[in-house]
């Protein structure tokens, strides 16, 4: 016959504001965890900025809820293709975090509870590109989704949003985190496709 | 310790299977892994498999370190085996 159906019902992806290259719209929020879901009480939450001379600063839970918070609605996009746009989040700007900080480092490791590591260029945490967010969509983060508080770095694939965030290193050097070591792209913008190494 | 059946949680390690078959000849789930982290060493079949992530991750279930990383791009498998200080795989026939 040699029909050929124009494929009505397909995805026309081209045609979403704001989806980068190849991936999908979600209205849900799946959960993608590399291990078991560590439960941090509050009393026992810090998170720890040290230097690449060893200086640290701190903050326990309560010291956090203090620091000034924004509330930002951003769009999400996971390396496994889904993306979320318009979520809103509550959290507190790494320009806040890292304002008393003295370093001249150009790289950062972020350190989650229960190990996980991710690398992210000290120029992409600041000027309003990233957070550490401890409410999603009004509500406090559940620990499925990073609770008490997660890295929020928007513009750049979602793994890099450490969940359960506890620190962050200043480093001279660029190294890999847990998923950059195992094959996953050093930088990954999800509007270059930068998923793996080599893209 | 997060058990298998909860919400993003582990299978065992027989679900690498697929994925390792075309690293290598032979079905590395039988092969017995020394983890890095505790030196606990017992088949990779045992091993705590968290698929729902970028990749397969597998954790002693002895110390919960991770053992080894897949990941799966469109043309080509990546194995990180940092956590594994050896693969003690048998041989056919002995």
């Amino acid at each position: 016959m040699g029909i050929i159906s124009r494929g009505f019902g397909g995805r026309r992806r081209e045609s979403v504001p704001g989806l980068p290259p190849g991936q999908y719209l979600t209205h849900d929020f799946p959960v993608l965890s590399a291990g078991p879901t560590p439960r941090i009480p509050l009393d026992r939450w810090r998170f720890t900025v040290t230097t690449e001379t060893g200086d640290k600063t701190s903050w326990n839970w309560t010291e956090f809820q203090a620091l000034p918070a924004e509330d930002v609605t951003v769009d999400i996009h996971c390396v496994t293709k889904w993306s979320k746009l318009g979520s809103t989040w509550r959290g507190v700007s790494l320009d806040t975090l890292l304002a008393d900080v003295e370093s001249a480092a150009d790289y950062t490791m972020v350190h989650s509870f229960g190990g996980y590591t991710t690398n992210v260029p000290m120029e992409d945490l600041l000027d309003g590109k990233a957070w550490v967010a401890y409410k999603f969509d009004g509500e406090d983060l559940e620990p499925e989704h990073g609770g008490p508080a997660r890295l929020l770095i928007p513009h750049l694939y979602f793994w890099k949003s450490a969940k359960w965030v506890n620190g962050i290193q200043l480093m001279p050097e660029d190294e890999p985190g847990f998923w950059e070591a195992a094959g996953y792209h050093m930088y990954g913008d999800p509007w270059r496709e930068q998923r793996y190494q080599g893209d | 310790m997060t058990q298998p059946g909860e919400t993003g949680a582990a299978l065992d390690g027989n679900a690498m299977a697929g994925d390792l078959r075309e690293i290598f000849a032979v079905d590395v789930t039988a092969a017995r892994y020394m983890c890095a982290g505790c030196t606990h060493t017992d088949a990779v079949a045992t091993l705590m498999v968290w698929q729902h992530s970028p990749g397969l991750v597998a954790r002693c279930p002895h110390c919960s370190d991770v053992v080894l990383r897949v990941v799966r791009a469109p043309d080509r498998v990546y194995l990180d085996l940092r956590g594994s200080v050896r693969l003690e795989v048998p041989l056919e026939g002995s």
